[in-house]
């Protein structure tokens, strides 16, 4: 299995078990893409987390306020209709569990990852941007309307080498 | 007899969940205290009588290996279980939880039931399951 396959698969199924279990709601999956190059300007809520070990990089989503808000208070069940510390807090935990089970499938593949505290960020026409230029896989997944773009990088990092014994020679990752 | 509970995690999301579902186990539980990371929860024990803790283990400042491992060597708080809840299911985090001396393992996402489940061995039941 590629990598990316890999990727797609396990950000498909932590973010449905997440919505599924801590909020009671059924997400619909959409068509994943590929970014690369020059961050589109964002509005709404974005939160990042990283993470770390022979392979490196940063797990991400992202949200319009209304759709933070939903979240915030499916999770919660209280009503928010403003995007506060609680709705924020419920976006980064959110982020922790998805990027988080996305790390475990990882980890039987390319060995033991560390994972970072969530930052959120909420804003209007501001960019992102992550050094080094990697590819970004990104699947969006829709609660009725509103949606909710989960995004990965990934990139080899310089303790891999020494990582290389730890792979399943089973498992075809292209890197 | 009723249980005093210390959840332990720096989202004030998770902590506000787990007094909800904890208020639902149907445990008898007498005052759920909280801590938003193990330094704070170390601090909270040295006041506040606990018969069992709740812990996420990435947390800032001291995360919950460090707390686990901090209580386990108390001579005052190491009777008292712990059950990590956390997003890292990876064995070797499981494993040094257990060596640490962690009661128990709870991966979230979690449900009602799981964490129901988990607890019934710590706490009495104050009403029918």
């Amino acid at each position: 299995m590629k990598l990316e396959e890999l990727l797609i698969d396990s950000l498909t199924r932590a973010a449905a078990q997440v919505f599924s279990t801590m909020l009671d709601v059924q997400v619909r999956c959409g068509s994943t893409s590929t970014e690369r190059g020059l961050p589109q300007a964002n509005d709404g809520v974005v939160s990042f987390i990283g993470l770390a070990g022979a392979w490196a990089g940063t797990g991400s989503l992202a949200c319009s306020p209304v759709m933070a808000c939903r979240i915030c208070s499916q999770m919660l069940m209280t009503e928010q209709t403003a995007v506060n510390e609680d709705v924020l807090d419920a976006v980064a935990e959110l982020t922790n569990m998805i990027i988080g089970g996305v790390k475990t499938d990882l980890e039987p593949h390319l060995g033991q990852l560390g994972l970072s505290i969530p930052t959120v960020i909420f804003g209007r026409n501001f960019k992102t941007k992550g050094a080094g230029g990697a590819e970004w896989i990104v699947t969006p997944f829709f609660w009725d309307e509103d949606a909710l773009l989960a995004k990965v990088c990934l990139t080899r990092s310089e303790k891999s080498l020494a990582h290389a014994t730890v792979l399943d020679p089973t498992c075809h990752l292209d890197f | 007899m009723e249980s005093d509970i210390l959840v332990v995690d720096d989202s004030a999301a998770i902590r506000k969940i787990l007094q909800r579902v904890l208020r639902q186990t149907g445990m008898s539980i007498r005052t759920i205290h909280e801590a938003g990371d193990g330094q704070e929860a170390l601090e909270k024990l040295k006041t506040t009588t606990i018969d069992l803790v709740l812990t996420d283990i990435n947390m800032p400042k001291m995360d919950g290996l460090q707390f686990l491992a901090a209580m386990k060597s108390s001579a005052e708080c190491r009777h008292i279980p712990v059950v990590m809840i956390t997003t890292e299911g990876g064995e070797t985090k499981v494993a040094e939880a257990v060596r640490l001396g962690a009661a128990g393992y709870v991966r979230k996402p979690f449900t009602a039931d799981q964490i129901k489940e988990k607890l019934a061995g710590f706490l009495e039941t104050a009403l029918p399951l």
